[in-house]
């Protein structure tokens, strides 16, 4: 649960630099997705170390299978606290649980369902709201968030996705034993609200910026 | 002062449970939680009805039999200023004609014997487990035999304290029981004594935790929030410090 949790963190910060890349413009993005992908000029990502077009694929392979386990791992957790869990009190009172980690396992359903839409749209073309794309991976981009309500999606989306962080973040640290000292606890929590407000921020801003004209227009 | 009580009444452990309500007619503030249902169950003798059960003993807050939920927190935390057993929880923490819900400890590993009290035989049987120190005794060692650090010397009273009362296992909403055996294991790593089952200890004792049917630990820290004791939320980080560290001793496979 924390490893992979960690592993699909980093990503995300990849995942994130890769799209302000918008920013600088065409070139540099559309240069970027297919350096990825190795359809670039000099071969791509890790060239020479592996064939062009491989690394996206072994990259892909391990991201599902963070993906499959962390989703293993919760659902186990789940099984076992609803076994460990056969009658509930008439009154409950929570002193403790934050929202974030008492909406963990749902969050994390609606996420992941929202993260298949999402794979659909910018991965496979599928659910492309704009209407069927032959341009670059730039125009693409472009075209989708000038649609409003789909920014507003991507907006509620991230603020679930960031909540997930923010206690995966520090419960992940805190499953790998660093959790020390109380302070240690307030450094990690400290820590994991940074990581999720930069993702929710490092996301949110690029296609805010399109949907007002600010790139691409 | 006067309250309401609507307390969970439960024949027993095949029995189905409810919540009845009572009333309970001048109650000192100065009375315990504990008192003010001996006052009930009184009241109740009086009338030919069966009294309330519930688990107590020393009634000072150092023994563990006592806990009970209270208006939906373990020990009545929630109405509580400061971290406390159901024995050393005051009446002057409720208001006069409040209505209170008292429950017990909720999760499968503690299926309810009668009204309010629970079977923990669970806890024993994770001690039994790992929890403990195999030495030869003989005579006392000389005083500075084994020199332990101030550090790791208060790190380890400080979760030796645990009274094995349940209300972490309460209040968790996994039902784990993480804070209890990390209290255990982190009171046994820090000290000489501890260290040739260290690596074993954790093993067991987290194996035992688990086929008691207790749940997982998701760090949400509701357990430390409610432990009379103040067992240091840190301390499942530790347990988790020595299970990695045990995956890569022999210890145990």
């Amino acid at each position: 649960m924390a490893v992979t949790g960690l592993i699909l963190i980093a990503f995300l910060l990849m995942h994130m630099f890769g799209n302000l890349k918008m920013f600088i413009g065409p070139e540099s993005f559309n240069h970027y997705a297919e350096w990825l992908k190795g359809q670039s000029a000099d071969g791509g990502i890790l060239y020479p170390v592996l064939p062009a077009g491989w690394f996206i694929w072994l990259f892909r392979i391990v991201l599902l299978a963070a993906v499959v386990l962390h989703m293993y791992s919760a659902i186990t957790l789940w099984n076992r606290a609803l076994a460990a869990n056969p009658s509930s009190y008439e009154a409950k009172r929570k002193l403790a649980q934050t929202y974030s980690a008492r909406t963990m396992r749902w969050g994390g359903i609606i996420l992941a369902g929202l993260l298949i839409f999402h794979l659909l749209q910018f991965t496979v073309h599928a659910t492309l709201v704009a209407g069927p794309f032959d341009g670059s991976p730039y125009d693409m981009v472009v075209g989708e968030f000038k649609i409003w309500w789909l920014v507003a999606v991507y907006a509620i989306w991230m603020v679930t996705v960031c909540m997930h962080i923010r206690h995966g973040f520090w419960s992940a640290f805190a499953t790998l034993g660093a959790n020390t000292s109380a302070k240690a606890r307030a450094v990690l929590n400290g820590c994991a609200w940074a990581v999720a407000l930069i993702l929710y921020i490092g996301f949110m801003i690029m296609p805010v910026a399109v949907l007002f004209g600010w790139i691409g227009a | 002062m006067n309250v309401t009580l609507r307390v969970w009444r439960q024949a027993n452990a095949q029995s189905e449970g409810r919540m009845v309500t009572y009333q309970v007619q001048d109650v000192s503030p100065d009375m315990s939680f504990l008192e003010m249902l001996d006052l009930l169950n009184e009241d109740l003798t009086v009338k030919g009805e069966e009294p309330v059960a519930f688990d107590h003993d020393c009634r000072e807050g150092i023994c563990g039999m006592c806990g009970v939920v209270i208006n939906g927190t373990a020990h009545g935390r929630g109405s509580s200023p400061v971290p406390t057993t159901t024995c050393q929880l005051h009446m002057r923490s409720f208001e006069d004609g409040a209505v209170i819900d008292v429950e017990p400890w909720r999760a499968g590993p503690f299926p309810v014997i009668k009204d309010l009290v629970v079977d923990r035989s669970a806890f024993d049987r994770i001690i039994q487990a790992g929890g403990y120190v195999s030495v030869n005794t003989g005579s006392a060692p000389d005083a500075h035999a084994n020199a332990v650090g101030k550090q790791k010397a208060d790190r380890a009273f400080d979760a030796a304290t645990c009274i094995g009362c349940g209300a972490c296992v309460a209040a968790c909403p996994n039902s784990s029981g993480m804070l209890f055996t990390a209290a255990k294991i982190t009171h046994l790593a820090m000290l000489p004594q501890g260290q040739p089952e260290r690596h074993l200890r954790v093993k067991k004792m987290l194996a035992q935790h688990d086929a008691e049917g207790f749940g997982g630990c998701t760090n949400i820290g509701e357990c430390a929030e409610v432990c009379p004791k103040q067992i240091p939320f840190d301390t499942i980080s530790q347990l988790n410090r020595d299970l990695i560290a045990s995956l890569f001793k022999r210890d145990g496979k």
